[in-house]
């Protein structure tokens, strides 16, 4: 049984835990203000909100597309709708300020926004990106997005105010409706009660699995990873980095100590799909998705990161993520087996990493060509060198051949050209609707030379790749 | 004032299809629509389908009681497929069952045999196999052939411009519900509900006056509801008219794609002359037009192409040629700009083109050549109240163009990795239907006995706040709250033979005929104020919901006046027409005075691009635009904006693929990729040139929806003009969108 609370009730239900939670808010609840656009995650016009008791009690909630979200990760939790937002006499302080705006036209889009919107201002002092990309997930075809900006920055004036994580000063300031108080202790309850739901097919977020076979798992049980407190925790231990398969990339990303190692990272990750499907996608299911320009993959190879799997007698083995990849859509994991946790060791001072990502729309789209490097150099060597590129072959790549070439080599122009010779023998880009193998071919050297130039301006810069 | 629909939107409260409450009883439906691009069937196999528990009927055309032909212009088009199918997603069967999961079931079990040809894609292949809809069309004015020999400069060239998904965030989708003696009311998501009627009444055999289509409000449409809502909608009411039973079909996202039309893509082969002095004394453009399998608004669509082909310049000789191609793509349709952004996209290409080879800044082409009063348009019309010299003096002294310019070139100078670009879009843009015979509305007017007023109309709500300027003009006019004021929803019964929500006229033609009817009530009411008061009627007034003898208030209020109009028997409800007053059009000659006025503007985009990648932002887009007087500039500015950032996706980013079969490839969200917050323009900057403006305005208030569509267009051109800065040898092809593939192919090509 699935139990938690769709704005002020109490819900339970029998229905497969597949089952897609925006059929469950518009078909059984007839809760309309959430709307279909495109049922990809692509368009957040069904944003909702999902929050969870955290350990002091209180609820954090994140904005989710319920088109991908099977209602199994809603087990325990609160879900708020638009309609659970509506203040019972005047608009919020986020519809206000859409509607003062001019912020809505035809309107579908509308209750998506001010849904996400609404989810920054909860989340304001646990969030490391600002307004602006709480809304990178919501599509609107009509305002051209001027006015809503404009509506964000009246929501930030009113917010720079807030300054912790507290329900009451957001119901004050007309956020939230006052019911917002009663819900911690609600779900305490249901917690209290509440049994594992650990039966059926095992999923990650179900980002990618329910834009293609939706039809299939909606009818089914699913096992959540991401709901699976024994895999969904991120620690570093001594020097390394240990990332539950269930983590999501937000749980990475808000992960404040990993900053520190890479003061890009809230850049790199902003372009990793958007915030609702952050808040969704795992990392355990990005990778044995193994979509050939899968960004995490991209961004752990290059940490030349190991992957711990488990099978189901307890045994556990430990590969590189390197050598997890086998083909297109083909990975190294045996019937059983479950992917348990990514780990990878920190850089050190002489270590830099740098991210790209191209597509045709910089944000929410999936790459083109995305790449990463992790070089260290020891007086003006490469000690040691990992470069993955995503787009340019069947698998996300390790580019074994053209780091072995540059390893142990001085860090020079002439070099980084020569092993871009390496390189272009290493990749067999494919013709297709995200570009031509032409522009693949083109865009990884641009990417791979990109690398260099952003490092190593003195050694390296454009003139010399024009 | 804000759109009246603002906080119910907000809250999650406004009702699209979707969200009424269905009836007891209500059945799904979803459609097959063929898997190949061009075949002919030779079996349609639903055995299998209606084995399937849930399962009530599969329609297919045997099942149309009158006719099978839903063609609005040309009568070219079915509802359903019989022997051939001509496009990927052309429906062949609808199949209706107890809920849509099932149907959808049902669905995957359904297949053809069909003996496949080998589909026309291109329109160059067309072309060549000359497959038109319809005879090519021409514009003529002055001799271009005499006129070369006098041209100092000549240029020849190519202009491509890609499709665009409309991508309205609501899906195209219908409810139909039986009513006695076999009446049907269908709930549509339609620009243009009259259409619906009109043609369900003829594929279903029944007159007119048994369909009933009613219109709340639309998720968006740009065109893409106005002619291609109907399928849908007479697919219900055709199961209706079988099963007598409620029947709703919304279609997913992804049918959506593949079934609809899309704006049309052009490829044009162009010339144009220039004097010395860089006057343009003679431009040629032959135009392909993909227009898909059937003539959908093709016909239409070529037509404002041709009223637009010199954009905003007056060019002394031209001849301009649209090919109206047949190929096996979904039938294009309307969509935001009809036809003209495709056209004034060649006629800027080809300035572009003479600069680059003349090696100077295009605005000195573009400047030189701007319309002046009466200058003579290629379709015979004289251009009056041109606003585009002042337009563009007002653009220097607000911009200052030229500093703008050196802002670019430091830039460009000082930086390593970015360049920019900037680049000037005038525009001039036709308000009426092309076609005369539909630029005309009704309203009907209620007023209630205790003062409320109702209105409906023929204009559909889809964002653009028509509904919102219709109570403006009422109560303007009666001089009363707009509380007081609600809209109906837009229903054939209370207002028949409309012409679809379209061509940015809507708002004039039923708000004319709104100003019209609330005229003639006041006219009423000041009567028998007077007779009440004892008072001439020429010194009656209604001010602020109160009655003034001159300027003294009396104590009669608006709610006393109407009860007492009520009480004296006098109609409280007024219906009333307009057609727009002087527009003609010869079709034949391809001469007359087609638009009751133009609007003018001018914008200055500028753009970064990064050099390594090839991805682009768009920094600003400064424009100066002609509203007339607007009487609503905070929604007219929401209307600029929106159509903005849909111009630079069209020139950009959005790019439709089919493969070689005729199959859709971006056919998601996912590989079909729209505007998001961070590719809009880091800012728009509007300012609004007050103007005298058109007596056939609203209110003065110039016609907004589509003509800041084309200042999408500038994107384009200064990509062009940043990719320049980086490579002196790039080719700048004029092959738009402009996707990051092109600008990194172009920033490094030799």
């Amino acid at each position: 049984m699935i139990e938690f609370i769709l704005n002020k009730e109490h819900i339970k239900t029998e229905i497969p835990s597949g089952s897609i939670l925006l059929d469950f808010i518009r078909q059984k609840k007839h809760l309309t203000g959430t709307k279909i656009g495109c049922r990809e995650g692509d368009c957040g016009a069904c944003t909702v909100l999902s929050g969870s008791l955290n350990t002091e009690g209180k609820v954090d909630y994140k904005a989710i597309t319920s088109c991908l979200t099977p209602i199994a990760s809603v087990h325990g939790k609160h879900v708020v709708t638009i309609e659970g937002l509506n203040l019972t006499d005047g608009l919020t302080t986020v519809q206000n300020a859409i509607k003062e705006n001019n912020a809505t036209q035809c309107g579908f889009c509308t209750p998506g926004f001010v849904v996400s919107l609404t989810g920054y201002a909860l989340n304001k002092n646990i969030s490391i990106t600002g307004i602006k990309d709480s809304i990178s997930g919501n599509i609107c075809r009509c305002t051209g997005y001027k006015s809503i900006e404009k509506a964000t920055e009246d929501i930030t004036s009113i917010l720079v105010e807030k300054n912790n994580h507290s329900t009451k000063w957001l119901i004050e300031r007309k956020f939230v409706p006052e019911y917002f108080t009663e819900i911690p202790g609600k779900l305490f309850d249901i917690k209290a009660k509440m049994k594992i739901n650990s039966k059926g097919t095992i999923v990650g977020g179900g980002t990618d699995l329910y834009v293609t076979r939706a039809n299939k798992f909606q009818e089914l049980d699913v096992d959540l990873i991401s709901e699976n407190d024994n895999i969904n925790k991120i620690f570093i231990n001594k020097n390394t980095c240990i990332i539950g398969a269930g983590a999501t990339v937000s749980d990475i990303l808000n992960f404040t100590r990993l900053h520190d190692y890479f003061p890009e990272l809230e850049n790199y990750f902003k372009l990793i799909s958007s915030k609702q499907i952050r808040n969704m996608a795992t990392v355990g299911g990005n990778l044995v998705n193994a979509s050939p320009i899968a960004d995490l993959a991209i961004f752990f190879l290059a940490l030349n990161s190991k992957i711990n799997i488990n099978d189901k007698q307890g045994g556990n083995r430990i590969i590189f993520l390197k050598d997890f990849f086998k083909g297109y859509k083909s990975i190294d994991i045996n019937d059983g087996e479950i992917i348990q946790e990514i780990t990878f060791e920190l850089p050190e001072d002489d270590q830099y990493f740098n991210f790209e990502k191209v597509s045709k729309r910089t944000h929410l789209d999936i790459a083109s060509v995305n790449s990463a490097m992790n070089i260290s150099i020891k007086k003006k060597l490469i000690n040691d060198i990992y470069l993955s590129a995503g787009g340019v072959s069947p698998i996300p790549l390790f580019l074994k051949n053209t780091c072995s070439f540059l390893k142990g080599k001085v860090l020079s122009s002439e070099n980084i050209q020569k092993a871009h010779c390496v390189l272009k023998e290493e990749i067999t880009p494919i013709s297709d609707v995200r570009g031509s193998k032409g522009y693949k071919r083109l865009l990884i050297r641009q990417l791979y030379y990109g690398h260099f130039i952003k490092l190593f301006p003195d050694i390296i810069n454009i003139y010399d790749i024009k | 004032m804000k759109n009246i629909d603002s906080i119910n939107h907000v809250q999650g409260k406004s009702i699209f299809i979707d969200d009424i409450t269905v009836n007891h009883g209500t059945l799904y439906g979803v459609v097959f629509g063929s898997p190949f691009a061009y075949g002919k069937i030779t079996k349609l196999n639903i055995e299998d389908a209606l084995k399937i528990e849930g399962v009530i009927r599969i329609f297919t055309y045997h099942d149309i009681p009158g006719v099978n032909q839903i063609g609005a212009i040309i009568q070219d088009e079915t509802l359903f497929a019989e022997s051939e199918v001509h496009y990927v997603g052309q429906p062949i069967a609808l199949i209706v069952a107890e809920t849509e999961k099932i149907a959808q079931k049902a669905r995957d079990l359904i297949y053809v045999d069909l003996d496949e040809y080998d589909p026309i894609i291109e329109v160059s292949d067309a072309k060549e196999k000359q497959q038109f809809i319809m005879p090519p069309r021409t514009f003529k004015l002055g001799d271009t052939k005499a006129a070369w020999n006098n041209c100092e400069h000549i240029f020849e060239g190519k202009a491509t411009t890609g499709g665009q998904e409309h991508l309205y965030l609501e899906t195209q989708g219908s409810y139909a519900i039986p009513q006695e003696n076999g009446n049907i009311k269908i709930f549509s998501s339609t620009q243009g509900p009259t259409a619906i009627q009109k043609i369900g009444a003829k594929v279903l055999g029944i007159p007119m006056n048994k369909i009933e289509v009613d219109v709340v409000r639309l998720g968006g449409a740009f065109g893409g509801k106005e002619e291609q809502a109907t399928l849908w909608a007479i697919m219900t009411a055709l199961a209706v008219y079988h099963l007598h039973l409620p029947v709703k079909l919304i279609l997913s996202r992804n049918d959506d794609m593949f079934m609809t039309g899309k704006r049309h893509p052009y490829e044009t082969q162009f010339k144009i002359g220039l004097s010395g002095d860089l006057k343009i004394l003679a431009f040629e453009a032959d135009y392909l037009q993909n227009a898909g399998a059937s003539a959908d608004l093709s016909p239409a669509i070529t037509e404002r192409t041709l009223f637009h082909s010199t954009n905003s310049y007056f060019v002394p000789n031209v001849k301009a040629t649209v090919y109206t191609c047949k190929t096996n793509l979904p039938p294009n349709t309307a969509f935001r700009g009809f036809g003209a952004p495709q056209g004034i996209f060649v006629i800027e290409a080809a300035i572009n083109h003479a600069s680059n080879k003349l090696n100077i800044p295009a605005r000195e082409i573009q400047k030189i050549n701007l319309l002046k009063e009466n200058d003579e348009f290629p379709y015979g019309q004289a251009a009056k109240d041109v606003e585009l010299t002042r337009i563009w003096n007002t653009a220097q002294n607000n911009f200052n163009i030229s500093k703008l310019e050196k802002e670019v070139s430091a830039f460009n100078n000082s930086n390593e990795l970015k360049r920019r670009g900037i680049s000037l879009t005038p525009i001039t843009f036709g308000i009426s239907f092309t076609n005369t015979m539909m630029n005309h509305a009704r309203a009907l007017v209620h007023i209630y006995q205790d003062g409320s007023i109702g209105i409906s109309t023929g204009a559909v709500e889809m964002g653009q706040s028509v509904n919102t300027k219709m109570v403006q003009i009422a109560a303007k006019v009666l001089s009363v709250v707009p509380e007081r004021i609600k809209i109906e929803s837009t229903n054939t019964t209370r207002v028949a033979n409309t012409s679809p929500t379209a061509a940015s006229s809507t708002a004039d033609l039923n708000g004319k005929a709104v100003q019209q009817a609330c005229d003639a009530l006041l006219k009423r009411l000041k009567s028998t104020a007077a007779a009440n008061l004892k008072v001439k009627e020429d010194m009656i007034h209604l001010r602020d919901e109160a009655v003034f003898i001159d300027n003294e208030k009396t104590s009669l209020t608006w709610e006393q006046l109407v009860w007492k109009a009520f009480a004296n028997r006098v109609s409280l409800t007024e219906n009333c027409h307009y057609s727009t007053p002087k527009i003609y059009f010869n079709k034949a000659k391809g001469k007359g005075h087609p638009f009751s006025y133009h609007v003018y503007g001018l914008a200055i985009t500028t753009v970064t691009v990064d050099c390594i990648s090839g991805s682009h932002e768009v920094d600003s887009v400064k424009i100066v635009h002609d509203f007339g007087k607007s009487m609503n500039q905070e929604i007219d500015n929401g209307q600029i904006e929106g159509a903005v950032v849909q111009g630079i996706g069209w020139m950009t980013m959005e790019e439709i693929v089919f493969d070689e079969k005729g199959r859709l490839q971006s056919n998601a969200l996912s590989t079909y990729k729209i505007p998001d917050i961070y590719s809009a323009p880091n800012s728009i900057e509007i300012i609004p040139l007050e103007t005298e403006s058109n007596d056939e305005a609203i209110l003065k208030s110039k016609a907004v929806g589509e003509p800041p569509f084309i200042y999408g267009i500038g994107s384009f051109f200064a990509l062009q003009d940043a990719i320049r800065a980086f490579n002196p040898s790039y080719k700048s092809e004029f092959d738009a969108p402009l996707t990051p593939e092109k600008v990194l192919l172009g920033l490094y090509e030799e």
